[in-house]
């Protein structure tokens, strides 16, 4: 089991943007570790204290079922996100344990191609090293408006 | 159709459609109503700042003297303070002098207002308490003797309280508001707010579309089990569970409300071959779907609304309230506010997280209501002079023992002609 690095976080993040952007969604859940808290939230709720999210998976299962349920149920205009990243920022960093901020900017395209500014925020997470992996234990997005245009449908 | 709007364009297209709306017609509704500026500017008027019930926030926001929101009814801006006498006072966010913001936050803390633009300062009442430099500078400038503090301030709302929600109105006709909701309407209202709550989140949706079309589409009974299929799905939103619909007297106000009903297998659905029915659709996590029957009456779901712009949401033990504020025709702001109860236990707490899944924005059940109005908007771009169908259940706008109806959103419409005039 390697030690967290810099270097495997970076690659990390990277594989997580471009499986969302290439619409690879069933690969989605794979980022995270079974009992993972991932939780899309607004910078005014964090200030808040207030716990509810946008997004609330306490399961790797019910990350499973957000893609499923987009897949099979959901009814939304075909659309497709850009994650542009910025450089993470170590927090802290216990070699099988570590935690980093990231900045993000997401586009989102419309099917006629319209493109707009659709959320920009922060990724504060916990990773754990997960035999020759790392995978996230905690996924906190945090966007930096709380307004949200038209609906929320694919994951950030 | 009997209000001053005219048609703009004037004679030059004959594209140009006359705004024609037979009075106490509900079952046809004409699409210029989504899109005319005029009515938009009259439903400031009429609607908002007319004799109705706005809601502003709910009493735990502003929870100690002090507090203070800042909201709209309409496109007027609002604040809303409890002062140290306890009682809470609601009033424009528009300060007497030159008009600026006096409030520039969404809410926080103070024990008076200071406009920023010449410091003109106002206490929680909205009085307007001191101009600076009122008596000039070393006996130079200064405001008139004859200049009266008390003749000026911000417009003052009443204020009527309501199960913890905080209701403002600029109308001295507007009817008490147990009278203004309806008995039934009041009723299931306390029956979700029956103790003091916690808010657990905010979050606004921006709809490209009039604010009409959400409300209407939250009062839409017969969209629910068709457009949403999350809940189709697991038997929990079929048009065959038990349940139903009431309408109060004056349209405005409706709640649609159901009760699992696990022993009917209907195949009403796959009979259709309808789209909302997906077999082999699994949760791998069924944890979302564990409803505690909090309230202890079996009433796993009840959406509620009170006109003009206010929905109270209890989706299994999702519990939110909805505020829908218009942002001129063609834009509508959708605050959502979650919330639970102070005596949540740690499991009720985890159950509500969960199931905030379900509404939202991104919500499993909600998210299409989010588009959907914008496919009407841009639907009928070109059809000001075409009319919607509104005639499911026939043409009654009151009460139904099923859910396969479009009374509710008739009864909006009588609601809205009632206050409109057109
Ligand atoms: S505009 Fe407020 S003090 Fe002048
Ligand atoms: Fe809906």
């Amino acid at each position: 089991m390697g030690a967290i690095t810099l270097d495997r976080i970076m690659a990390v993040q990277a594989a997580y943007i471009r499986c969302i952007d290439s619409d690879a969604l069933e690969a989605w859940p794979d980022f995270f570790v079974e009992d993972c808290l991932y939780k899309v939230t607004t910078a005014e709720n964090e200030r808040n204290g207030f716990e509810a999210g946008i997004i609330y998976a306490d399961s790797r299962n019910m990350l499973s079922d957000r893609v499923l349920a987009l897949r099979k149920a959901n009814v939304y205009e075909k659309q497709s996100y850009r994650h542009i990243l910025g450089l993470p920022s170590i927090l802290k960093n216990g070699g099988d344990e570590a935690e980093s901020e990231t900045p993000f900017l997401v586009l989102r395209i419309m099917h006629d191609g319209q493109t707009d500014i659709f959320a920009s925020g922060v990724y504060v997470d916990t990773y754990r090293a997960h035999g020759t992996d790392i995978k996230f234990a905690r996924r906190l997005v945090v966007c930096d408006s709380s307004r949200f245009d038209t609906l929320m449908a694919l994951p950030l | 159709m009997n209000v001053n709007v005219s048609n703009s364009g004037g004679g030059l297209s004959n594209a140009a459609q006359p705004m024609e709306w037979p009075e106490g017609e509900l079952t046809r509704i004409p699409f210029w109503i989504y899109q005319n500026p005029e009515i938009y500017a009259l439903e400031q008027q009429r609607i908002y700042e007319g004799p109705v019930w706005n809601f502003l926030c709910l009493e735990a926001e502003v929870k100690k003297p002090g507090d203070y929101r800042t909201t709209f009814i309409g496109s007027m801006p609002v604040i809303v303070a409890r002062d140290f006498d306890d009682e809470i006072y609601a009033f424009e966010n528009r300060c007497a002098h030159r008009g600026a913001l006096i409030a520039l936050d969404g809410g926080g803390h103070a024990r008076d207002f200071t406009c920023v633009y010449h410091a003109w300062n106002y206490d929680l009442k909205g009085n307007l308490k001191a101009v600076a430099f009122e008596d000039g500078v070393a006996g130079k400038g200064g405001m008139p003797k004859t200049f009266c503090r008390s003749d000026h301030g911000p417009r003052k709302l009443r204020i009527a309280l309501f199960s913890g929600l905080v209701f403002g109105s600029l109308s001295d006709d507007v009817p008490p508001i147990e009278e203004y909701l309806g008995e039934e309407i009041a009723a299931k209202i306390a029956r979700v707010l029956c103790k003091p709550v916690v808010v657990t989140g905010r979050s606004t949706q921006t709809l490209n579309n009039n604010w009409k079309l959400y409300f209407e589409n939250v009062k839409d009974t017969y969209h629910a089990s068709l457009l949403h299929t999350f809940f189709t799905t697991f038997r929990i939103n079929r048009l065959s569970q038990k349940g139903g619909m009431v309408v109060d007297p004056s349209g405005g106000n409706h709640a649609s409300f159901s009760f699992i009903d696990k022993s009917s297998q209907e195949h009403d659905y796959s009979a259709l071959g309808l789209r909302s029915e997906n077999e082999d659709f699994k949760l791998k996590d069924t944890s979302l779907l564990a409803n505690i029957d909090e309230f202890g009456d079996g009433c796993h779901m009840q959406i509620l609304t009170v006109f003009p712009g206010f929905v109270l949401q209890q989706i299994q033990n999702t519990l939110a309230v909805r505020q829908i504020l218009p942002k001129g025709q063609y834009q509508t702001a959708l605050n959502w506010t979650t919330f639970g109860f102070e005596d949540d236990t740690p499991e009720m707490k985890r159950a509500r997280l969960r199931q905030n899944n379900l509404a939202g924005p991104a919500g499993y059940v909600s998210m299409e209501d989010g588009a959907v109005g914008g496919f009407v908007q841009r639907g009928v771009a070109s059809a000001g002079g075409e009319r919607a169908v509104v005639e499911m259940g026939g043409t009654s706008t009151r009460n139904e023992g099923t859910r396969a109806t479009e009374a509710s959103v008739r009864g909006f419409w009588k609601c809205y002609r009632t206050h409109m005039g057109v």
